[in-house]
């Protein structure tokens, strides 16, 4: 029988514990973007992993949305804090974030028991990263991943290509930077991204089989192994957000935007 | 090696079953997103549904500016 304990539900997000795994289920229509309200509750629930972590062995962060997983950060937001505000403190405030969703993320990338990333639908940019913060990404069959940042004339900023870099490799960046193309979670898997790829509507209940799996194990060992296997690439970490930062202050950035704000195009996420 | 009739054939009976339309009301030139009435998030639906059907990797660039099955229909019959 499931128990569901020490849970809190927000706008953005929810997170309790369950059968000794932490759930963090993210569900802000249209997809979860990550914008202030996000990223507040983002920071509520790693201040709470520090009570959560002592009883669990699994962290599951999954989307309660059809849509998909996340489709990133929230572009809207960003566009009217760009519009609005005064440059320099536009750019202060963009720095500020991104260093607060960092913290958030090193927090997850580092948590001492195995973390699960269960995915369907959109994986786009933040949402992405998000996925690339946790150990394993399970993901049903119409999963689609994407770093789409190059066409606001930006680079990711919440730390996915030092993870991307760190978990498989230069080549695969260059390929799904470069070209801003997305792929799907078979190749996803071809390529050593993704752990399991289930059916559809299939992914939280396989990451929930592996997370009772992975309780077996002891965790002190899961802890050292994790440790050692997986070092948070702090150094580039820190240059991502100092790159970012460098073209953000670029007016390229505005008008690519508003492009995206003002799209009604099938494609958005291409240039 | 699969035809393109025949590819063709697969994309409107695949479209019309996962957007629970008839599949005597799609020909192969119609607008698709007219047709389908489906935003973005649909169309990575249907770009995916198309690739693990067909086995074949479809670069989104390449899809830009398509709208109609037939052409669709040729830009996956080119990876086949």
């Amino acid at each position: 029988m499931n128990s569901l304990a020490a849970g809190w539900k927000g706008e953005a997000l929810s997170y309790g514990l369950r059968d000794g795994v932490i759930e963090l289920a993210l569900h802000r229509a249209p997809c979860n973007e990550i914008g202030s309200l996000a990223l507040e509750e983002l920071e509520s629930f790693v201040h709470a992993l520090e009570s959560l972590k002592q009883p669990a062995h699994a962290l599951i962060v999954y989307s309660d949305l059809k849509s998909g997983f996340c489709a990133g950060a929230d572009l809207r937001e960003l566009y009217q804090r760009s519009v609005q505000m005064e440059k320099t403190k536009a750019l202060a405030g963009v720095r500020d974030f991104l260093e607060r969703i960092h913290r958030v993320l090193n927090v997850i990338d580092g948590v001492p028991f195995t973390s699960i990333a269960a995915a369907h639908g959109v994986i786009f940019g933040g949402g992405f990263e998000l996925a690339l913060a946790c150990d394993l990404i399970i993901a049903d069959k119409m999963a689609r991943f994407c770093f789409p940042e190059l066409r606001l004339g930006l680079i990711p900023g919440f730390g996915g290509i030092p993870r991307l870099k760190r978990d498989l490799g230069n080549a695969v960046v260059r390929d799904l930077l470069l070209t801003g193309r997305s792929f799907n979670a078979v190749k996803a898997q071809q390529i050593g991204l993704v752990s399991q790829v289930v059916g559809e509507g299939e992914a939280l209940r396989a990451a929930r089989a592996t997370a009772a799996q992975i309780g077996k194990f002891d965790r002190h060992t899961v802890a050292a192994a994790k440790k050692f296997i997986k070092p948070i690439p702090h150094e580039e970490l820190r240059k991502e957000i100092d790159i970012f930062c460098e073209l953000f202050s670029r007016p390229e950035v505005e008008a690519g935007l508003r492009k995206f704000v003002e799209s009604t195009d099938a494609q958005p996420y291409l240039p | 090696m699969e035809t393109a009739e025949k590819t063709l054939d697969e994309i409107l009976s695949l479209a019309a079953a996962h957007f629970k339309v008839s599949r005597e009301r799609l020909s192969p030139d119609d607008d698709f997103f007219k047709t389908l009435g489906i935003d973005s998030l649909q169309t990575l639906d249907l770009l995916t549904k198309l690739e693990n059907h067909f086995r074949v990797e479809l670069p989104d660039y390449e899809l830009q500016g398509v709208s109609d099955f037939r052409t669709l229909a040729g830009k996956i019959q080119a990876r086949l």
